[in-house]
């Protein structure tokens, strides 16, 4: 059998592999960096400094006993969380990881690290994104439940609210990279300015990489804008009547949601695998040489989630009012005159 | 082979769903099945070699459509759509009147039946005219949009607009009532 098939579909498994691992591990970081951040170790007993925590956690959510309210739509129920991890699974399949690479000449043609290419990629991503908003509404409506309904009721208002901003972000960066496809994006951002910073559009969208960034957390529900689980007010939102694997899937889906959007972010804005830093060092071209881009583009991707992680232990959740006139009447307004500069000055330079 | 396949099950996949979503009583599955319908449509569009409409519908339709319905069904939060008791006396059930409306249904039935016979070689047209790298090259597709029928496109947009408005003029309490 060619060697080079089988190393790509390799590819689509280790991608498979590393995203169900994803959640496991930023279970443990999150836990870590909170303790680290109110000054005490988290996690410490499972494992050498409670790094084996999440093989407990996922023990003991197996063994759980599974529940569903008596009031509960049977189907729906059941659906919901596996719609919300599919979609989320779904939606990292053309966001690529990595260069073409022969691995060090061991193959007779490069293989792209990634689990597929199309020319509408990043719109795919759009679209498989906003599926992921069913699994929450249908929880929390199948749950016969008011603090689920609540839940779920709020995850539908702020992901429509939110994506727009989001994509409109987004639709800056595509028309300076004249492109929909991920991989072309990250190709436009090769080589330097001036040799001394490095090509990355977030240098020319940095308004459009903030908005990206707040609306991200906002689309994945993440603090300060977890509302649709706002524990303080709704139990536990969408999620209160789940319970075991069901309930795992919840949060499973929530922390690949996550590394998707870090990993697009790192895509589209901090140049994926080109360059390391934000300005050129001598690593770079030994980077691009041996074909390990995808160690930069991990290293970004990692930085960028623990941003989440770190917004999520300093900010106070905002008020749901706030919210809403945040999203309509700010970040909209500011995505849409960037996306309009944006166009102005594309059509003024190349035009 | 494959093909015949894929194109046989989506098209099932779409008029099943779609058949579905007016059989059912919870508002909530119809609006889940009319998704199903619109991601096996979306798969046609991508038979047809037009990944990007295929992806606009999912978005434009499933994605943010789809999900306001949703919204509206969960606020009014009616499980079940009970149907009226059959009213004899109403105007639009006299005899004759329903008459007039059993011919119109033939008469639109023989009339589709006979457009589609005729299509026959709707495949040769098809294929004649779009080769695929135009027909999924996003370019082409807003060159198409935006120039050649680019008065439909605006015409489209502001009635939409009006239509927005006069929903929010409808929608809207006067000041002093209730």
């Amino acid at each position: 059998m060619d060697l080079t098939l089988v190393i790509e579909l390799l590819i689509i498994g280790v991608t498979f592999f590393m995203l169900i691992n994803a959640s496991a591990v930023l279970v443990l970081a999150e836990r870590k960096i909170m303790g680290f951040m109110q000054q005490r170790y988290g996690p410490y007993l499972v494992g050498p400094h409670g790094v084996l925590q999440p093989l407990a956690d996922i023990v003991k959510l197996l063994f759980k006993e599974e529940l569903r309210p008596k009031g509960a739509d049977k189907w729906l129920f059941t659906l919901a969380p596996i719609l919300s991890v599919t979609a989320a699974f779904a939606a990292f399949s053309t966001v690529p990881w990595g260069a073409e690479t022969t691995f060090f000449g061991l193959l007779d043609r490069p293989v792209k690290l990634g689990v597929t290419d199309v020319n509408v990629g990043l719109l795919v991503i759009f679209a498989i994104t906003s599926m992921g908003v069913y699994g929450i509404v249908l929880a929390g409506w199948s749950s016969n439940s008011k603090y689920s309904l609540f839940g779920g009721l709020r995850a539908s208002a702020q992901m429509i609210s939110y994506e727009l901003s989001y994509a409109t972000a987004l639709a800056a960066v595509i028309l300076l990279a004249g492109t929909l496809s991920v991989r072309e994006v990250v190709d436009s951002q090769a080589g330097t300015w001036f040799g001394i910073v490095q090509h990355w559009w977030i240098f020319l969208q940095p308004v459009g990489f903030i908005v990206y960034a707040i609306a991200g957390v906002a689309e994945t529900n993440r603090a300060p804008f977890d509302f649709p689980e706002a524990e303080q007010e709704l139990v536990a939102g969408y999620n209160t009547e789940y319970s075991s694997v069901r309930f795992a899937l919840f949060p499973q889906a929530e922390y690949i949601n996550m590394a998707t959007m870090s990993a697009v972010a790192t895509d589209l804005y901090l140049g994926g695998w080109h360059g390391l830093l934000p300005f050129y060092t001598p690593v770079d071209p030994l980077i691009e040489q041996y074909g390990l881009g995808w160690l930069a583009f991990l290293a970004k991707v990692g930085g960028f989630l623990f941003f989440y992680i770190w917004m999520r232990w300093t900010l106070p959740r905002y008020r749901y009012d706030q919210l809403m006139h945040f999203g309509w009447k700010f970040l909209l307004p500011v995505s849409v005159v960037n996306l309009i500069l944006t166009a102005a000055g594309v059509l003024y330079f190349n035009g | 082979m494959a093909e015949t396949f894929a194109f046989y099950l989506f098209s099932g996949l779409t008029i099943v769903a779609s058949a579905l979503v007016i059989g059912q009583r919870n508002p909530m599955y119809s609006v889940l099945l009319l998704v199903a319908s619109f991601g096996a449509m979306a798969g046609l569009f991508i038979q047809l070699d037009a990944p990007f409409v295929a992806v606009v519908l999912i978005i434009v339709y499933a994605g943010a459509i789809m999900v306001l319905f949703l919204f509206v069904v969960m606020l009014l939060n009616a499980p079940q759509e009970d149907a009226l008791p059959y009213d004899h006396t109403h105007p639009f059930r006299h005899p004759v009147l329903m008459r007039f409306g059993g011919l119109l249904a033939v008469l639109l039935v023989v009339q589709l039946s006979y457009a589609l016979l005729r299509t026959r070689d709707l495949h040769v047209a098809v294929a004649g005219r779009s080769d695929a790298s135009v027909v999924s090259s996003v370019a082409e597709l807003g060159r198409v949009l935006f120039e050649r029928h680019v008065f439909a496109f605006e015409a489209t947009s502001i009635l939409i607009l009006v239509a927005m408005v006069g929903a929010v003029v409808l929608a809207r309490r006067e000041s002093g009532q209730q």
